[in-house]
């Protein structure tokens, strides 16, 4: 894949993620040393209690099961979903220990409430944004997959998903699609000016508010850090702004004034419409009747 | 599949409201040995819904030596942990399918990973 080809614009991930593609990921020496490193850093962020205790997780687009392994190693045991039978066969080749399931993401996870200590994902939520069927809603498939993993997950557990948002505007709509079924947490932005090493993780909780863990790399001191960290911030606030915009929005209309239709009302009688007089009601704004 | 990701598992078809737990049929099971670790039985213990794991064992042939209803003090007892451990982690369900028990819907499992793909308008 060179540069500026996004995966997601090449062929729907069931057909794009097939023997050839799934080869590269146990391969690629590349390929598995950045899985890995986003599956610690993910772990990290998840900030599961340091008792030793193993406990039950969700890998989200396992795919050939490279970050399962890192979560095997961390003495983690999870259960991993994906959408390419290719990549899952590697998997099952590979003998890692979690167990693995083949689903799309966008039909909702078919789990039972309550049942897993906390969710990673790597590289695979923003295939969300795509509608690569006919009958494919975005949206809709976003608010399921969202309610079934707040379902799944007990309270205060965490979920961590890394994304590669295409735009801003992914971004935004993934959080927000998060936020409307109950999650709460944000965008964390690791190496923000960075154009190579910029990370976008997703970390959302279920049930108690925690502040959102602070991203890498953010020191600096450069104007452009100041603007990329507003940036995150104005992510994490998505859905107070939206809300603001609603509440100025039904105000005063931007209407067309006196002028306006005292000009146009002149215009119609010139083309011979039989139009009312002028007077000092004209262009008023009517009365509010309740 | 293990027993363990069979208690988690719950239909997800639109509108399905008792899709659990699901009918297991059976082709083929194997077993492979995994590490024991009471800390972690004893963690997931409180989550394993009893009936539905029951009545798994009993598909999958390693019911026995399994009581009819647990409770937390059992966990004291070396001996049922033991069994715990194996029906839960170390029996794999290889070939057969899950069957939805509400609408009767099958979902294939081959090579131990179960198809949860839904068509369009189950969905």
């Amino acid at each position: 894949m060179g540069k500026g080809e996004r995966p997601e614009h090449m062929a729907p991930p069931d057909i794009f993620y097939n023997e050839d593609e799934a080869r590269k990921y146990t391969t690629n020496s590349r390929m598995i040393n950045i899985q890995s490193t986003l599956t610690e850093r993910a772990l990290e962020l998840l900030a599961l209690p340091q008792d030793g205790l193993p406990r039950l997780l969700l890998d989200l687009g396992c795919g050939s099961g490279l970050s399962g392994e890192a979560l095997s190693e961390a003495g983690q045991v999870w259960v991993g979903l994906d959408i390419s039978a290719a990549m899952l066969d590697v998997a099952h080749e590979r003998e890692v220990e979690g167990d693995l399931v083949l689903g799309d993401l966008g039909h909702g996870l078919p789990l039972r409430p309550g049942s897993f200590d906390g969710a990673i994902s790597i590289s695979a939520v923003q295939w969300l944004c795509n509608a690569d069927r006919a009958g494919h809603d975005p949206r809709k498939r976003m608010k399921r997959f969202f309610e079934t993993l707040y379902m799944s997950l007990r309270r205060g557990a965490r979920a961590v998903l890394q994304i590669y948002p295409e735009n801003h505007k992914q971004a935004e709509m993934l959080v927000a699609a998060a936020m409307k079924v109950g999650f709460s947490g944000g965008l964390v932005v690791d190496y923000p000016h960075s154009t190579r090493a910029k990370k976008y993780f997703l970390v959302l909780m279920v049930g108690t508010s925690i502040s959102v863990p602070t991203a890498k790399g953010l020191d600096g001191g450069e104007p452009e850090d100041e603007e990329e960290e507003a940036a995150a911030e104005h992510v994490q606030v998505a859905g107070r702004d939206r809300n603001k915009r609603r509440r100025t929005g039904s105000g005063k209309g931007d209407g067309k004034g006196r002028e306006w239709v005292l000009r146009k009302k002149e215009q119609m009688r010139k083309k011979g419409y039989d139009i009312a007089p002028d007077s000092k009601y004209t262009a008023r704004k009517r009365k509010r009747v309740v | 599949m293990k027993l363990l990701t069979h208690n988690m598992l719950s239909c997800h078809i639109k509108n399905v409201r008792n899709g659990y737990p699901f009918l297991i049929e059976v082709v083929k099971v194997s077993e492979h040995e995994a590490d024991f670790d009471p800390d972690f039985l004893k963690h997931i213990f409180p989550r394993i819904n009893w009936p539905a794991f029951l009545q798994g064992a009993q598909s999958l042939g390693c019911r026995e030596g399994l009581p009819e209803e647990a409770a937390e003090s059992m966990l004291e007892d070396e001996g049922f942990l033991k069994r715990f451990h194996h029906a839960l982690l170390e029996v794999f369900l290889e070939e057969g399918s899950l069957v939805c028990p509400e609408t009767g819907r099958k979902f294939p499992v081959t090579k131990g990973i179960p198809n949860m793909l839904l068509n369009e308008d189950e969905c």
